[in-house]
């Protein structure tokens, strides 16, 4: 296999055609050959800008050094000094704005595939049964994690490294939050990927507890005063749906996208033998143009419906990663660009009929520094649809945070913690990932857990 | 894993459990509520915690197969194990926060439609524990559905039962008997009425005009519990509120009953679908008003 030295190794995925059908992954992945041929490109930088991307500072060109000697085991080790669930970064890490991002071959050319090459290697580490490597020996205290999505599983895993004996409470029935109950089966494939690298995690010693809800099951104030924990982590994230609070939105067939993509994803309702039900509509309109309504847009799509993007701002604005728009155009989603929802129409049963629409235009910049959306007057029509996804954002939910005494928020019901070290304003306590930062990334929330785990160590140390 | 401790049948569609869930037991309170799933793969249930024992660690449920998931929890035995049981979930009822004193102030009146017995039953053995003796009016379509009626007799002040057909107790339904509480003089302070929406709604209407305020239980369709999907959503006074984490319970008088009514509806046909399709060679056993 030869390349141009300024051109990635493309990657292989399923035809758009056959995958709009089927919930199986887009995206193959390289295989051994293309991995080695596409790590030749990496020059192995001395002080390379691509760590910088990285919020969890992964040792890239190392890594990618035993990709070359095809020394794939060495490699996963590397990586999972830093990262605990790489084979998830590798898929769904927003790249481009990272580590691909400050790659020094992107000034030519094509940056190195660095997200690539690490599924690569965690795929293999994981096909070949290796582990990473466990802790040294136990130093006997105790720290409960709150919450099992990347911020938590993190933070557990750094810390059982580090001797602890770590429980992660988790409110659901499964482990791994929004990598189970939000992101998809065709992006991220839950049994071979997610739960390995929760099991990797598990096998680490970290204990983890489902179906207890902190702030209702138990509070943290139990947990450190009754239960002897010396510290706790929170990594809640941030699932509290918005509405757009205009008229209709009570009538059937209108879903946020949490509980459209918590029925598929969690309570597997895509497949037939599932209990949980799911409406697959015919014509299902998707408001919003972030990863979330991406992947909300593409499982409706999967379960049959015409889908459409309906979005206030221009395609240049959308927040979605581009790979998930491209491919979302592939697959055949309708892109509405420039229109705002100002009404849902439901028939006389209360189900859901049409949803009446204004064109926008886009003005001066705002605060964001995005040009600002303006209706356009006189510009209404209405699209006949039988469901609506609401996809506007979520929020930290304020269980925890209502019932502990003690612990800052601020106006947007994010906790307040130091983002050096995770600390907050209640002693033993940290915080880190969507709870903190609002919804963010997979690897700003592991990033997160990292700095509250050295943060946790330290004081335990200190103490 | 959580072991079933004790099964008791009610009647032919409806079941007490006495499952076995210390952290829950531990920390619930009247009014909150819990989540069940059977086993691996299935539905997510929200049920009321009808009792609790913080001691032994054992909460009590008691529901109606209405559909796939229930009666999947109808056929287990004792002994057996819920593959998942999350609680307590939702706010208590206010009157666990009040004082005594404040409590022993007032003449509180529960109405119980149907199965809505189990969930009035731990808030009227709360009261009767702290020595307040609420008076209680239960109804239901006929006598053969009626549940819990000796436990109930041994926490109410004075019991109230009435069935739609007048086959046993007094007859009429619960609206009714309120009317006529009032009409014989009796007057109260705050109702709690628990059951169907419609028979929520009715009472309502009725408290409203004998300015008695009224909380009611809603039981939206629920997917987490937790308040992460919005599926439990109600408009309270004409803001959206999510049943999980808002509620369930509500002030009567500022639910919008036909907007739940119909969001409830609507699910009913989708996930209904579901259940009839696994019933059809089986009996029906009807009676649960939930089908048509
Ligand atoms: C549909 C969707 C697609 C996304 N796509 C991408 C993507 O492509 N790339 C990317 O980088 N990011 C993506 N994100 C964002 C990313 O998933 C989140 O930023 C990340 O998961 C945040 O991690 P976290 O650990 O902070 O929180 P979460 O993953 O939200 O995990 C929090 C966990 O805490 C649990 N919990 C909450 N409250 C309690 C409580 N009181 N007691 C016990 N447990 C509790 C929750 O049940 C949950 O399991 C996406 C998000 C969504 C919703
Ligand atoms: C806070 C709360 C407390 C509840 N407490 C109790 C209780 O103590 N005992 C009890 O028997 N039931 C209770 N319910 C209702 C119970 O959750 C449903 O009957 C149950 O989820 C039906 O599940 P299924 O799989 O058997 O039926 P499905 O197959 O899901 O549905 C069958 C039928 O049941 C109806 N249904 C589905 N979900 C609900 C729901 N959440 N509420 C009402 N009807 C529903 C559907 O419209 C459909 O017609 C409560 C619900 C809530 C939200
Ligand atoms: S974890 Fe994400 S940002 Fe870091 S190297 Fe991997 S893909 Fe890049
Ligand atoms: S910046 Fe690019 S070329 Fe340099 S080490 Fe990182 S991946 Fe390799
Ligand atoms: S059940 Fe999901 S938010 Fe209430």
């Amino acid at each position: 296999m030869t390349t141009d030295v300024n051109t990635r190794v493309p990657v292989r995925e399923q035809d758009a055609e056959v995958r709009a059908h089927n919930f199986e992954e887009v995206c193959y992945g390289y295989n051994e050959e293309e991995a080695v041929c596409e790590s030749t490109r990496c020059l192995t930088c001395k002080n390379a800008q691509c760590v910088k991307g990285c919020p969890v500072a992964i040792d890239i060109p190392a890594f990618i050094e035993q990709v070359k000697n095809e020394n794939f085991e060495e490699a996963y080790q590397i990586i999972s000094r830093s990262s605990s669930l790489p084979a998830v970064c590798g898929r769904v890490c927003p790249q481009e704005t990272q580590c691909e991002g400050k790659c020094i071959r992107g000034i030519k050319g094509d940056p190195v595939s660095i997200g690539k090459l690490e599924r690569f290697v965690a795929d293999w580490a994981r096909e070949h049964g290796i582990r990473p490597e466990g802790p040294s020996g136990k130093n006997g205290k105790k720290v409960a994690v709150i919450g099992s999505g990347p911020a938590g599983l993190t933070c557990a895993g750094d810390l059982a490294r580090l001797g602890y004996d770590v429980t992660i409470f988790e409110a659901l029935h499964e482990p791994g939050g929004v990598l189970v109950y939000g992101i998809p089966e065709f992006r991220l494939p839950k049994e071979d990927v997610v739960l390995k690298e929760i099991d990797n995690v598990k096998g680490l010693g970290v204990k983890i507890e489902t179906n207890v809800v902190i702030g209702k099951t138990v509070s943290i104030d139990e947990l450190i005063d009754d239960e002897g924990f010396d510290a706790v982590f929170i990594g809640s994230g941030a699932g509290l749906p918005k509405f757009m609070n205009i008229p209709g939105e009570q009538a059937g067939g209108v879903f946020s996208a949490n509980e459209y993509l918590t029925r598929s994803n969690l309570m597997k309702a895509f497949k037939e033998e599932s209990d949980t039900p799911i409406y697959r509509g015919r014509k299902v309109a998707v408001v919003g143009g972030g990863n979330v309504a991406m992947d909300a847009a593409r499982t409706a799509l999967r379960l049959g419906a015409e889908v459409h993007i309906v979005y206030r701002r221009s395609e240049e604005e959308l927040p979605a990663r581009v790979e998930e728009v491209h491919h979302a155009k592939e697959e055949g989603i309708i892109f509405d660009l420039l229109t705002n929802p100002v009404e849902i129409l439901a028939d006389e049963s209360g189900w859901v009929s049409g949803m009446k629409c204004i064109r926008m235009e886009l003005g001066e910049p705002d605060a964001s520094g995005r040009r600002r959306p303006v209706e356009i007057p006189g510009s209404e029509f209405t699209m006949e649809v039988d469901a609506v996804i609401m996809s506007l954002g979520t929020s930290p939910n304020p269980l925890i945070s209502s019932t502990t005494e003690g612990l800052e928020v601020n106006k947007w019901k994010c906790i307040v913690a130091d983002e050096e070290n995770g600390a907050t304003s209640k002693e033993g306590v940290y915080a880190g990932g969507d709870a903190v930062t609002g919804a963010a990334t997979v690897i700003l929330a592991m990033g997160a857990g990292k700095a509250a785990a050295k943060g946790i160590d330290e004081y335990l140390r200190a103490k | 894993m959580y072991k079933i401790v004790k099964k008791r049948v009610l009647n032919e569609a409806i079941c007490l459990m006495d499952v076995e869930a210390k952290r829950c037991a531990a920390h619930c309170k009247p009014g909150q509520f819990v989540i069940v799933r059977t086993d691996e793969g299935a539905e997510r249930i929200p049920l009321t915690i009808c009792d609790y024992d913080a001691e032994k660690g054992i909460v009590t449920i008691v529901f109606q197969v209405v559909g796939a998931g229930t009666l999947r929890m109808f056929r287990m035995e004792e002994g057996e194990y819920l593959h998942d049981f999350t609680g307590p979930l939702g706010k208590p009822s206010e009157l666990t926060d009040e004082s005594t004193e404040s409590l022993k102030s007032k003449k509180i009146l529960f109405v119980a439609g149907g199965l809505g017995t189990a969930p009035v039953y731990p808030q009227v053995k709360y009261l009767h524990e702290l020595g307040v003796d609420a008076d209680v009016i239960v109804g239901a379509k006929t006598k053969d559905i009626l549940i819990m009626e000796d436990e109930m007799k041994a926490v109410a002040g004075n019991l109230y039962i009435t069935t739609d057909d007048g086959s046993y107790g007094r007859s009429g339904m619960v609206t009714k008997v309120i009317s006529d509480l009032y009409d014989e003089g009796k007057k109260y302070d705050l109702c709690v009425a628990i059951g169907p929406m419609i028979m929520m709604k009715f009472v309502c209407k009725l408290t409203k005009e004998l300015g008695l305020p009224t909380i009611v239980s809603m039981n939206p369709i629920m997917v987490d519990g937790t308040g992460m999907c919005g599926a439990c959503r109600l408009i309270v006074g004409d803001e959206v509120k999510f049943a999980c984490v808002d509620g369930p319970e509500f002030d009567g008088f500022l639910v919008d009953f036909d907007q739940a009514m119909k969001r409830q509806n609507l699910y009913k046909t989708e996930e209904g679908r579901k259940y009839l399709l696994e019933q059809e060679k089986e009996t029906h056993h009807g009676g649960c008003g939930q089908c048509d």
